[in-house]
């Protein structure tokens, strides 16, 4: 491309337009407040709801949380959090978070504001049946929070619901309406999900703008649209479990559950396979990992590239990694399950494909790392939440490599050395680059800068503190501390009291729970007061910046919708007179720029 | 915890002071700070594994290799980060670098990469190898874990385990043992005690349980497998030292699951053949209990002993 002489350029002879492949839509246009704000077709305003309940229902774990830190490092704060509270605690705080926030945050939330704005589309493909998934996704997370109130309370069986404790009567929740409840609340969120995720899907393929070819899209839309995929796979396994599960509960099947003594007596289930449950879980469960994580990959991505006015590097092997890292997620699932009691020859296979999906994971960290090399760095607070997410996803990634290790994870497994390594790689580094995008994309979403000053006491605590919490706590799991223990009294395997070393990592997440508070109220006020946007504030190439109106307005594009010449990543191109060239700049408007990759 | 707070006092302290004297740099000097402070509490932390007490030292040997090859990844790619913030600010009257692509980088990292890994798999395979092949002569001990405590099943003089089900499990029999295997007579049965193995005798562990998943684990030989209702799942160590070590359930089995301990205690030949005196048998249990009779038909109709 490079070799097109100056004179070809200027006279918009290269400026290839494809032609029209899909036909423009209508779309619905809202009459009634209630159609445009509520019930609304426009992915924009769903995306937004989504973020809301998720967030909002995040809160609640967050809380949770606590509780449970409270009754590790000062059991007598709490006296009112017996067993059975903390262990429904842990799991309700476990379930929210993985699915309920991270999930509907990233794909509902990110997912639907962001894929039609970035591929220059006017709304998703199905706007009615994206409306209905919202509305289902909040009916699953209504089930979820009645749980809470139904006799017995909600279940306590762990976030992995393993059978036969899960539905037995030894488990909080067990024999009542609690487990029937996350289950029914669990398959509703995947029908939910069904449809957004079709619908972002089908939107990606079919209704990019003209010139927007698949390698020209920004990393963001690959890694929602490879982990929407990863999603529309993973879930049926968790919805038939929980069917499975639901009917060995309710109508005493026996899928999961073999001949076992509840309680003195000989149950009426017999020969079903709790192992059965746990390769269907993990199934669902593992993928589950990247579909948090791929779109906080891409994220971060944009955010660094565009933060550094630097090109990601090695753009071509960015893409293909989050696909292999996609395809790879679906044959790694039983290492979550070496001391499970399933065949120990499984072993071999599952380390292997375990650690090969390290090399494409290590690949994208040393491309971002080197996409600062020679940038021109602005420490905006998105970059520092972007580099933050670096230090622990590298820190939480390479302490997989112990537990995907098989032998290592022998010692290791179901201790807190687990806890400490998936809240490192799929709590804290994804919530990092959640906070690093709202930071990046608030002025686009309201107009509006987010408080810088407030912004940076935020990212600090938040970013030291939960570090705090968490790189210790990997020694609590060398010691052998096991996890999910209401109690761990002194035992003499540990040679020095953790009491201690529980009380630091309690503060710290109170410190960092509380912390949040101050983001709330930035969001709050700077909604309505923050310092005014320009349009394009970052100078980011990608067309979500490029819209006629900020915030961009129903239909997102004005009156023609942008053709696309290039990808996302000009930036400090030698000759061109900005240090970034929108997507939608033709070649001729840009002459002189010395354009290797288009 | 006071070690704790004063490192990141000290940290803190650092920080501020560099903050302030270069408030330009105090963002990778934080960032490098996180390293360093991450590598001093590795090398001072008195939180620790626990003196191995089993053959398996060739897992903390692996856990020690892999700390060094991805530490040392961890180290190299933060504080290159950190230089390169520090190097690269932004200054309005610069350009970043351009450059898409340079695959012979890129390939080069995939090589280094594929080489670290294979460095930590192989030895972690070798070991796992080891740890799913038991010995031959591998003295069995049954574990039959139900919410929440712990029963062991020793073999009597002949060394084998007599044939269970369960369906003969009852209030008396609660291992089901088959009352018609002659092996089972002699079997040892330690119901909610502490168990006691012989050190330097390699044991093989079958890990039975009646209700739900638990876990047989003693942080000292390092070893687990989940014990899973309907099936028989093993695991095998030798003990190397003596001493009483505490059993912890290391799967979430229900509400007590935290209070679902046990004690084994490694012993000498001498004390265990003591303790191993004061047993009962299978076969001594069913005669107090009146069940003699019938153990005597089974075992005429086998037409054995």
């Amino acid at each position: 491309m490079s070799a097109d002489s100056y004179e070809d350029v200027a006279s918009g002879k290269n400026d290839i337009i494809p032609a029209l492949e899909v036909p423009p839509q209508d779309l619905y246009h809202a009459k009634s407040f209630l159609t445009r704000w509520i019930f609304s077709q426009d992915a924009k305003i769903i995306g937004i709801q989504y973020a809301l309940v998720a967030v909002s229902v995040g809160l609640v774990a967050l809380v949770l949380s606590w509780m449970m830190r409270l009754q590790l490092a000062f059991p007598e704060l709490v006296p009112f959090l017996g067993p059975a509270q903390y262990y429904q605690f842990v799991t309700m705080h476990g379930m929210i978070m993985v699915v309920y926030l991270l999930t509907a945050l990233f794909l509902g939330g990110f997912g639907n504001y962001l894929i039609p704005l970035m591929v220059g589309a006017r709304d998703m493909v199905f706007p009615y049946l994206n409306m209905v998934s919202f509305w289902t996704y909040l009916l699953a997370v209504l089930v979820l929070v009645a749980s809470f109130f139904v006799p017995g309370g909600p279940t306590g069986a762990g976030w992995t619901l393993y059978p036969p404790q899960a539905i037995t009567s030894g488990t909080p929740g067990g024999d009542g309406l609690g487990i029937v409840l996350m289950l029914v609340s669990l398959s509703i969120f995947v029908i939910g999900f069904t449809m957004g995720g079709l619908n972002y899907v089908i939107t990606i393929l079919q209704a990019r703008t003209r010139g927007m070819t698949l390698m020209r899209m920004p990393l963001t839309i690959w890694g929602i649209f490879t982990a929407t995929v990863l999603a529309l796979f993973a879930f049926p396994a968790l919805i038939v479990s929980c069917i499975m599960m639901t009917l060995d509960s309710l109508l005493g099947t026996s899928f999961f559950m073999p001949a076992i003594i509840e309680f003195g007596e000989q149950s009426e289930h017999s020969g079903g396979s709790p192992i059965l449950f746990q390769h269907l879980f993990w199934f669902f469960g593992h993928p589950e990992v990247y579909i948090v994580a791929l779109p906080a990959f891409g994220i971060v991505s944009d955010l660094i590239s565009v933060h550094a006015r630097k090109n990601i590097f090695g753009y071509r092997m960015m893409v293909w990694a989050i696909v292999i890292i996609g395809a790879l997620s679906f044959v790694v699932w039983a290492h979550h399950m070496y001391v499970s009691g399933m065949n120990p020859w499984f072993g071999f296979f599952f380390a292997t494909t375990t650690l090969i999906i390290a090399v494409p994971t290590a690949l994208k960290v040393y491309n971002w790392v080197i996409t600062l090399w020679r940038g021109n760095i602005r420490l905006t607070i998105p970059m520092l939440f972007s580099l933050a997410f670096i230090v622990t996803f590298v820190n939480g990634g390479i302490t997989g490599l112990f537990l995907g290790n098989v032998i290592v994870d022998v010692p290791l497994s179901d201790t807190y050395f687990v806890v400490a390594h998936f809240h490192m790689v799929m709590g804290i580094a994804p919530v990092l680059v959640i906070f690093g995008a709202i930071y990046h994309w608030f002025p686009l979403i309201t107009g509006r800068f987010l408080h810088e000053g407030m912004g940076k006491f935020h990212f600090w605590v938040t970013f030291l503190g939960s570090y705090l919490i968490y790189f210790p706590m990997h020694y609590l799991g060398f010691v052998g501390v096991p996890r999910r223990y209401y109690e761990m009294y002194e035992s003499p395997f540990m040679t020095t009291s953790t009491v201690s070393l529980n009380q630091f990592i309690t503060i710290a997440a109170i410190t960092v729970g509380l912390t949040q508070i101050v983001f709330l109220y930035n969001i709050i006020t700077s909604a309505k007061f923050g310092k005014k946007a320009n349009r394009n504030p970052w100078e980011a190439c990608s067309l979500e910046w490029q819209t006629a109106d900020v915030p961009p307005t129903h239909g997102n594009f004005g009156a023609e919708l942008p053709i696309v010449y290039r990808w996302a990543y000009d930036f400090s191109v030698p000759g061109a007179k900005d240090d970034y060239i929108p997507q939608n700049v033709a070649p001729s408007e840009v002459p002189g720029a010395k354009v290797e990759k288009t | 915890m006071i070690l704790a707070i004063a490192l990141v006092l000290v940290l803190a302290i650092v920080g501020i002071y560099v903050a302030i004297k270069f408030p330009q740099r105090a963002v990778s000097a934080a960032l490098a700070l996180v390293i360093f402070g991450s590598i001093a509490f590795h090398f001072l932390t008195p939180w620790w594994w626990t003196e191995i007490a089993s053959n398996w030292g060739a897992m903390d040997d692996t856990i020690i290799l892999t700390f060094w090859v991805t530490g040392s990844v961890f180290c190299a790619v933060c504080l290159f980060m950190s230089y390169c913030v520090w190097k690269f600010r932004y200054n309005k009257d610069r350009k970043a670098e351009y450059e898409p692509e340079n695959s012979k980088l890129e390939w080069g990292l995939t090589i280094f990469t594929t080489i670290g890994v294979c460095a930590l798999l192989a030895p972690g395979l070798i070991v796992w190898d080891k740890y799913v092949d038991p010995p031959e002569d591998a003295f069995r001990i049954e574990v039959m874990a139900q919410q929440w405590y712990w029963n062991f099943r020793l073999p009597g003089e002949d060394g084998i385990l007599g044939l269970s089900d369960f369906d003969n499990i009852d209030e008396d029999n609660t291992f089901g043992i088959n009352l018609d295997d002659p092996n089972g007579l002699d079997d040892i049965l330690i119901e909610g005690d502490d168990l006691h193995i012989l050190k330097d005798r390699s044991i093989k562990l079958n890990l039975r349980s009646i209700d739900v998943l638990h876990n047989f684990y003693v942080p000292q030989f390092r070893a687990k497998m989940d014990m899973v209702p309907g099936m028989i799942t093993t695991y095998w160590f030798t003990p190397i030292r003596t001493g009483e070590f505490e059993i912890l359930c290391a799967e979430y089995c229900g509400t007590s699951h935290y209070a679902m301990r046990g004690w084994v205690s490694v012993d000498e030949e001498a004390d265990y053949k003591e303790w191993l005196s004061e047993q009962t048998t299978f076969g001594e249990m069913m005669s107090s209990l009146g069940k003699s009779n019938d153990t005597k038909l089974a075992l005429n109709i086998n037409g054995e002993k």
